[in-house]
């Protein structure tokens, strides 16, 4: 992990949204994950990692909360329902939305230096 | 110190609160990062658990200066066949579940996981009980 990346590099990179926790764009970025499933985020994403999913409602940024990522890629172009942006702003984490799905912004993350948290 | 939280059956909104509880309460108290993100992961497991299939129940946490006891207990249809559900994949959770990402067949087996020690029994038609012991690493000069 020394590719020096931060949310909001990633927020410029992308062209994407910031729905919530805008004050925390400069959090560093760790490693990067990528599933739908909320307990397979919660076994397998780190601290300070970045997590791209498909999902929209509340408690992804409960599983993000919990498991300390810098921050949460909405893929696809699903807007987060109200109480997400609530919640992720209450909890301080970033939440990005995008157009582009899953695969393209992982590609585009993975060029910006930033691997799987098993290839460390 | 103790901790307890009631969980209603199908409360998918409130689901987390006991969790990010614990994670701050350990963080505060100087507990390791990684014991409170275990902590905090086999707490989250029991709240969507008791959320996706009881109709109520609770989650007690208790902070023991060498074990953290996380226990569940819930009203609900119990678990038929307990080796079956501890096996990854395995879920009786509905179509709608999984389509918010839960009911993956990971839920008990991210607690035995994450915990030290792991014990569950269930009674069909009337609930299901689970205890996750997280030991705590001695400090120094202990």
């Amino acid at each position: 992990m020394n590719h020096g990346v931060t949310m909001r590099d990633i927020v410029v990179k992308l062209g994407c949204e910031v729905m919530a926790g805008s004050e925390h764009l400069d959090n560093p970025v760790a490693f990067g994950y990528s599933s739908d499933l909320l307990s397979d985020v919660m076994a397998k994403v780190g601290l300070g990692d970045v997590w791209v999913t498909v999902q929209t409602h509340e408690n992804i940024i409960a599983v993000g909360s919990i498991t300390g990522v810098s921050g949460i890629i909405i893929a696809g172009g699903a807007a987060p329902l109200p109480p997400t942006v609530r919640r992720a702003n209450e909890e301080g984490i970033p939440l990005l939305v995008t157009v582009k799905p899953s695969f393209e912004v992982i590609g585009i993350l993975y060029h910006m230096g930033i691997k799987g948290r098993s290839e460390k | 110190m103790y901790l307890e939280y009631r969980v209603d059956g199908g409360d998918f909104q409130a689901s987390g609160q006991a969790a990010a509880g614990i994670k701050r309460t350990l963080r505060q108290i100087g507990i390791d990062a990684e014991v409170a993100r275990r902590a905090a992961i086999v707490t989250y497991e029991a709240e969507m658990n008791i959320a996706i299939h009881a109709y109520l129940g609770t989650i007690s946490i208790e902070i023991l200066p060498e074990r953290i006891i996380i226990q569940a207990d819930d009203e609900g249809p119990g678990i038929a066949d307990i080796p079956a559900a501890m096996q990854v994949g395995y879920s009786t959770a509905t179509e709608d579940i999984r389509e918010m990402g839960f009911g993956a067949g990971l839920g008990l087996p991210n607690m035995r996981r994450y915990s030290d020690e792991f014990e569950i029994e269930s009674q069909v038609g009337v609930g299901t009980s689970v205890r996750a012991v997280i030991i705590l690493p001695a400090k120094e000069g202990n």
